[in-house]
This record gives structure tokens, C-alpha cells and sequence, in this order.
């Protein structure tokens, strides 16, 4: 009996939510898994709130991840994490990117970009945090780091490293294979942070 | 060979191993999708039609011809295209016609929530409703069946849910489907006295298809082990099943007609049944009216939005889901945004330092020109509506009040060209901009008439906007290059004080097109020279952002050189500081 797999993939429109999410869903279908992947397009891709869901089990029906149902949240930006973070379920994981992208709101000096780092720790939540910026500076492209967070994240998954990598070569268009696999090696190296895989 | 597949791309596949020959449509999320998939088969002829009427004539022709046909669009395109539905109900088919329409429960990218069973119901052709991907293909399939044997168009219905969703689909082999063109003019001339006989056909045919669904084998019941029991279809279905894997369902794979004898079989071995649906009480209205009383419906299940298993749960049991990890200060919002270098930016900028001007709003990317910095919009309604309304307001107020109408290339070709020619036949004073980024933006770079790209990405004649708008009859016609605001500001002031109706057509391409190639020089600021006076920062550039003085993110600046202009201090160009 499969285990279900409730993820939740978070970001800002551009961020390759969509085809991170792909390239997962079809690594834990080939894992053996009944998968559905849950997208929003339109208004979302001029740089609104985005997310993806992506579920797993032995036999998945409702592609929608609610409220206090995620084994896991993946944010591809930090404030993005706050937002949908009712989503993790007790004891689920957040891995988050260091990366910000302050959102119109302040830019305009309406709001202030929150202290992610300080309000996590009051939440009281099992947290990683990703230094995305840092690591995409070393691949010397800031376009990877869905594959970076998936090498980070597969680590967390009882899966075999080479269908993730099959599963990249076959949905990232060829000219862009090479740094997107060695994006991903990277983020499986990184040190795992304080929460235990 | 088991793969994941997106509701969309399923429903393409299931045309193309039906062996549909004809698809149209008009881009409209979420449906777009479908479209763009039937178009790598080259076994079948595909385009973009000007609007959901065009498209859905074309596949009428093509369906009367003998070849089977599918037309794709949203719920608020099936609005448009509802006048040759309700008489294609009459004249029946030939080889079958599917209609697909993505329903948006939840309105991610609408601007209403519209059930498009009502239509469905009110035109009296049947609906079916697929639950996942796999469904897709196959209600495509059982779709084109239904419709050659009872002679109707058929409605595959679909939420943003299915349509946008992955799931686990098996692929089979396309099958050539042939039916013969025979001329028969009391079957396809809708004049009055054909078309009463037809009318007469139309209701035997409603109560056949009725009789047809109780034994139809996607309306089937899902015995449980639990004494709770639920009607539910599409991606309610799948929300029911999560919510209660243990209980009796009846799930509806055509939502209309109704089987009548089934469900009241159904509903007659349980004390009460739940009848789930997504938007509308369709269902459960449908199902009260067959004397049934022991449903539970909208009265516990919302009206409005996107459901949830839990929020079913809940709805079921009355009780609230506790959420571990929440966070108590108010975030920051992040709306959608015009993207760094979006030539709608520029004419937003101008329109907002207007003043006592009415301006009125179509759908697309420049419909974010309603939301701050600019605020420059004062109604969005529907495609094409703005150029009519703005006629509207200009007579409503005897011509003192100068209104503006904002329409895009694709929105003008869709609707846009009547409007014109209603403001100009009755002596409007209006002034029209068509924002003309030479794509479909918002639903993600679909081309048009004006583009000169088919949707194969093939060169084909290219509509002149300019000649058009002349020959329409407009005082002025005159094209502009949206990145110089200067210039802009003065023209389009001189432009409203004329009478008739003037048309501007801000002319560059969309920044994210692909087809477009553009010379980046990036923008940077002389912290010397800046003033700090934060002009800059009105332009609403995701690429500016405040640190101590304005700062341009080279990663995101595209160098459309807006900021330059509107810069009093001259602080910002192409040269990088020392």
C-alpha cells in the first residue's frame, strides 16, 4: 500500500511551478504511484500568487490539497511560504528558497516585506530553508531552481535518483538538460537542515 | 502505456482518436489548452476563429458536411456563441459536433461564474460532464456517439479542476469516422416553417436522450458500506469520493437530460442523499422537480466558489478543520502586474494623469491597468464591451462627458468592430485605444487575424487595424509607439477635444512573445542626479523598487526605456554609473 503524498508547490507566476510539478508527478507515477497535479493559469502568470498541487497514493481522487492537508509545502519564494502555510498539516515540512521577490504592494511602499525567518519561528514550524540565491550564482543561472529545489527535495522521497533525472531529461527541452541535471545534483548535496529526512 | 496527462491536452487526444477532422476555437482560459493541443495532429484541420460564434459556425458547417467536429471555449464565450447553438439544436448534425466548455467555479481568470448546464438545458442539447483526464478522452468519445445517433450537438462540460488538472491516461490508436454530405434544406434551413417541424424533433429528441441516460454507462451508482449517499457529478465526483470513500454515490456522466427512474431508485433506498454540484442548484432543482424531497443541496453547500473534500466534510458535518500553523500578521498582497517592459504600461501611466475622463475597460492584460499604481479604469464587462459602453456613457451624459474605450488587438478583432461601427453610425464622441501587443496575451501568445500567424504558426494575410478603423468610418486613426509617454500625453489630449469617434492604436509587441526579438540596453540610475522624487515609482515596473532611492533590478529590467521618459531629472539611461 502506497503512502499518500500531499504536496503543495508555491511560488510567483514565471517561477517553473508548473513544469517542476510535471517533472515530479511524473517521477512518483513511475514510482508506482496514482498521481494528480493541480494547476492555476490566466491572471497568475503576470507575476501573481501561484500554486500547484501535486498528490500521490495508491488511488488519488480530488487533485486539490485543502487547508492543514500538506505533507509538504515547496516555496520557490519566501513570502509565498507564509501565505499558503494553513496548507501544512501537524508535523509537515516546509522547505523554502531564500529568494524574494517583493510583490507590487511593496515595491509601492504600501506594505513592508515581512521577516520570514522571525515569523516562521514563532509558528513554531519544521522549516528548511534553501540558500537558492547562492547556489544559482555557482550554477551561474538564475532559471534552475525548480530542478535545484527538487534535488534538495528528493532526498526526502524514497525514490530512485535516476527516475528524477529521467524525468528531467524527458520534460525540459534539450538545450537546457545539461544545467538543469547538474541543478539538480547540486540541490541533492546540499546539508540537510535542522528537520530530520 | 500509462502516462499523466492535463484534462486539456485529454480532451484533444480524445478527438483525435475519434478522429474528429475539424477543431475551432477563440483562446479563453481555461479552455485554451485544448485547442492548442489538437493543433500538433496533422490529421486535423484547427484554427483560431475571430470569436466563439465564428468558431462554432465553422464546426457546424463541418459537422453538417460529415466530418466530426469539436469547438472550444469558455463559459462566458458559450454567451457569444449561444445564438447558433440554440438553432444547431434544431438542425441536428451530420457526423457528431462537441462543444467543450471550461466552466472557472472559483473565477480564477473570469469575471463571472456562469453554469453552463442552464444554457445547455435552455438550447435542449445534452451535457456530459467528465470527472478526470481519463474521462476526457473517453466522454469525448461516448460524446461524438450520442450525438450522431440522436442527431444534436453535445456539450462536454468542464471545470477549471478537469480542465487543469493531471491524471493517469492510456493512450489508443485514432479511427477514421466518414458520414456523406446530402442536401436537405427542411433539416438545415431554419426558416419558420421548417423550423417548426424541427422544434417538434427537438423534444422527442430530449425525451429519448432521457430515456437513453438511465441505461447509459457513465451514469452509474458506486456501492458503499455506509448508510450516507450522494449524487454528485464531475469534479465533485472526485471531492465526494475523497471526502467519503466508504459511501453510496450515483455519479452523473451526463448532467442532462437527467435519468429520471434511476435516480428516484437511487434516492428511494436512503432516508437522504446529497446532491453535490459545483455553482448552480442544477441538479438538485432538476431532481426536486421529479418529486423527489429527501435531497440536501444548497443548503448546505455553497453557491459561490470552488469546493474541496474537506470543505464537503465539513459542510456534511457541520464542523470546522483545525489549522496547525498560522500566521498572524497581514502579508503583503500580490496581485497579477503588468510584466517589466509591457507596453501597456506606458498608456496606462498616461491615461491615469488624465483628469474628469471616463475610461472603459475590455478583457485581457490591460485589464490590469484598473489596479494600482494606475487605477486608470472605471468598468470591465465583457469582450468588446468597452467600446459600446463608452458610446453609452458619452450620449447618457449629451456628449460632456469625454470617455475613453481601452481594447486589445485580439478583443477588437473578437467584438470590438461592431461597436465601432454603432459609435460612428450614431455620432459618438468617443475616443478608442486598442493596446495592439500583436498576441493574445493573458491566455498565453494565441494569434489572430491581426497577428498574420495562423495557429500552426503559419504566415497567412495580415487584418490592417489602420485601413479598417478608416473604412469604419472613424474621424481619426492614428498609431502610436506606447513607450514614449511625452508625446503620448499630448496627443491623446488633443485627440479627445475632436468630435467623432478617433481611434489610437498603440502599437509594440508583447514582451513576452517569443516571436519578437528585442535589443536590450538596460536602464540604470544616477544616484548623483536622482532626486528621489519616485516618478519612477507610479510607473508600477515590477523591475523598480524602493531601497533608499528607486533601484532597477537588472534581472528583471527589459529595457523599455518608459522609466527614462518619465524621469525630470534625467537620472536614469542606458549608461550604468561609474
Amino acid at each position: 500500500m502506497k503512502k499518500n503524498i500531499n504536496i503543495l508547490v508555491v511560488g510567483v507566476g514565471g517561477q517553473g511551478n508548473i513544469l517542476f510539478s510535471k517533472i515530479l508527478g511524473e517521477v512518483l507515477l513511475n514510482a508506482g504511484y496514482d498521481v494528480k497535479i493541480s494547476e492555476v493559469h490566466g491572471m497568475a502568470q503576470r507575476g501573481g500568487s501561484v500554486v500547484t498541487y501535486v498528490k500521490a497514493g495508491e488511488k488519488v481522487f480530488s487533485p486539490l490539497v485543502d487547508r492543514a492537508e500538506a505533507d509538504y509545502i515547496l516555496a520557490f519564494e519566501k513570502l509565498e511560504a507564509l501565505r499558503w502555510l494553513e496548507y501544512l498539516k501537524n508535523n509537515g515540512i516546509l522547505i523554502y528558497s531564500d529568494y524574494e521577490i517583493p510583490p507590487l504592494s511593496v515595491i509601492t511602499g504600501a506594505y513592508e516585506y515581512p521577516d520570514v525567518e522571525k515569523i516562521l519561528q514563532t509558528v513554531g514550524v519544521k522549516a528548511c530553508r534553501v540558500e537558492v540565491k547562492k547556489l544559482l550564482s555557482q550554477l551561474g543561472n538564475s532559471r534552475v531552481q525548480n530542478t535545484l529545489m527538487l534535488g534538495f527535495f528528493s532526498r526526502f522521497l524514497d525514490i530512485d535518483e535516476a527516475l528524477f533525472k529521467k524525468s528531467i531529461e524527458r520534460n525540459v527541452k534539450k538545450e537546457f538538460i545539461e544545467i538543469n541535471l547538474k541543478a539538480f545534483e547540486l540541490g541533492r548535496r546540499i546539508e540537510m537542515c535542522e528537520v530530520e529526512k | 502505456m500509462k502516462k499523466l496527462l492535463l484534462g486539456n491536452y485529454a480532451v484533444a487526444r480524445g478527438c483525435y482518436e475519434a478522429g474528429v477532422k475539424v477543431a475551432t476555437a477563440y483562446p479563453g482560459t481555461p479552455s485554451t489548452e485544448i485547442t492548442e493541443a489538437i493543433a500538433q495532429y496533422d490529421e486535423i484541420y484547427c484554427e483560431w476563429a475571430p470569436n466563439e460564434k465564428v468558431a462554432l459556425e465553422v464546426a457546424i458547417g463541418a459537422a453538417i458536411y460529415g466530418k466530426r467536429a469539436i469547438c472550444s471555449m469558455k463559459h462566458v464565450g458559450l454567451n457569444v456563441a449561444a445564438d447558433p447553438l440554440f438553432t444547431a439544436s434544431y438542425t441536428g448534425i451530420n457526423a457528431g459536433l462537441l462543444i467543450a466548455v471550461a466552466d472557472d467555479p472559483g473565477m480564477h481568470s473570469s469575471q463571472n461564474e456562469q453554469d453552463t448546464r442552464n444554457i445547455a438545458k435552455a438550447a435542449k442539447v445534452p451535457v456530459l460532464e467528465p470527472a478526470d483526464s481519463q474521462e476526457c478522452i473517453d466522454f469525448v468519445k461516448i460524446g461524438f456517439e450520442i450525438s450522431e445517433k440522436f442527431d444534436t450537438p453535445v456539450i462536454l462540460r468542464l471545470t477549471t479542476r478537469v480542465a487543469h488538472s493531471q491524471s493517469v491516461v492510456e493512450e489508443r490508436p485514432r479511427e477514421e469516422v466518414l458520414f456523406k454530405y446530402k442536401k436537405d434544406i427542411q433539416k438545415y434551413v431554419m426558416m419558420p416553417a421548417m423550423a417548426r417541424s424541427r422544434h417538434e424533433f427537438v423534444e422527442r429528441r430530449l425525451k429519448s436522450l432521457k430515456e437513453f441516460s438511465e441505461t447509459l454507462g457513465i451514469n452509474k451508482i458506486e456501492q458503499g458500506t455506509r448508510k450516507i449517499a450522494f449524487i454528485t457529478s464531475g469534479i465533485a465526483y472526485q471531492y465526494v469520493r475523497e471526502a467519503y470513500p466508504d459511501a453510496w454515490v450515483l455519479k452523473l456522466g451526463m448532467v442532462w437530460p437527467l435519468p429520471e427512474r434511476l435516480i428516484k431508485d437511487f434516492c428511494s433506498q436512503f432516508e437522504k442523499v446529497y446532491v453535490v454540484e459545483e455553482l448552480d442548484p442544477f441538479l438538485e432543482e432538476n431532481i426536486k422537480a421529479m418529486g423527489i424531497n429527501n435531497i440536501v443541496g444548497k443548503e448546505i453547500f455553497k453557491l459561490t466558489g470552488e469546493y474541496s473534500p474537506s470543505f464537503i466534510k465539513r459542510a456534511v458535518e457541520n464542523n470546522e478543520i483545525e489549522v496547525p500553523y498560522k500566521v498572524k500578521q497581514t502579508l503583503p498582497p500580490r496581485l497579477p502586474v503588468l510584466c517589466p517592459g509591457c507596453p501597456h504600461r506606458g498608456i496606462f501611466y498616461v491615461l491615469s494623469r488624465l483628469k474628469d475622463v471616463i475610461i472603459t475597460g475590455d478583457i485581457g492584460c490591460y485589464t490590469l491597468g484598473a489596479l494600482s499604481p494606475f487605477n486608470a479604469m472605471d468598468s470591465c464587462v465583457c469582450m468588446g464591451a468597452s467600446i459600446g459602453m463608452a458610446h453609452g456613457i458619452s450620449n447618457a451624459s449629451d456628449k460632456k462627458q469625454k470617455v475613453i474605450a481601452v481594447i486589445g488587438d485580439s478583443t477588437f478583432v473578437h467584438s470590438g468592430i461592431p461597436g465601432i461601427i454603432d459609435a460612428v453610425y450614431n455620432g459618438s464622441d468617443i475616443l478608442v485605444m486598442i493596446l495592439d501587443n500583436s498576441t493574445t496575451g493573458m491566455t498565453g501568445h494565441q494569434d489572430h487575424p491581426a497577428t498574420g500567424y495562423t495557429i500552426k504558426g503559419e504566415p497567412t494575410y495580415k487584418l490592417d487595424i489602420v485601413s479598417l478603423c478608416k473604412a469604419l468610418g472613424c474621424v481619426a486613426v492614428e498609431e502610436i509607439n506606447p513607450y514614449k509617454i511625452k508625446e503620448n500625453v499630448e496627443k491623446i489630449k488633443q485627440l479627445l477635444d475632436l468630435p467623432g469617434v478617433k481611434v489610437v492604436i498603440a502599437k509594440a509587441p508583447c514582451r513576452l512573445h517569443r516571436r519578437y526579438k528585442f535589443t536590450i540596453s538596460k536602464r540604470y540610475i544616477d544616484f548623483e542626479k536622482c532626486k528621489n522624487c519616485r516618478l519612477c515609482l507610479s510607473l508600477g515596473c515590477p523591475a523598480i523598487s524602493l531601497k533608499d532611492k528607486p533601484t532597477i533590478d537588472a534581472n528583471l529590467c527589459l529595457a523599455c526605456g518608459m522609466c527614462e521618459d518619465v524621469c525630470k531629472f534625467g537620472a536614469i539611461s542606458s549608461q550604468k554609473e561609474q
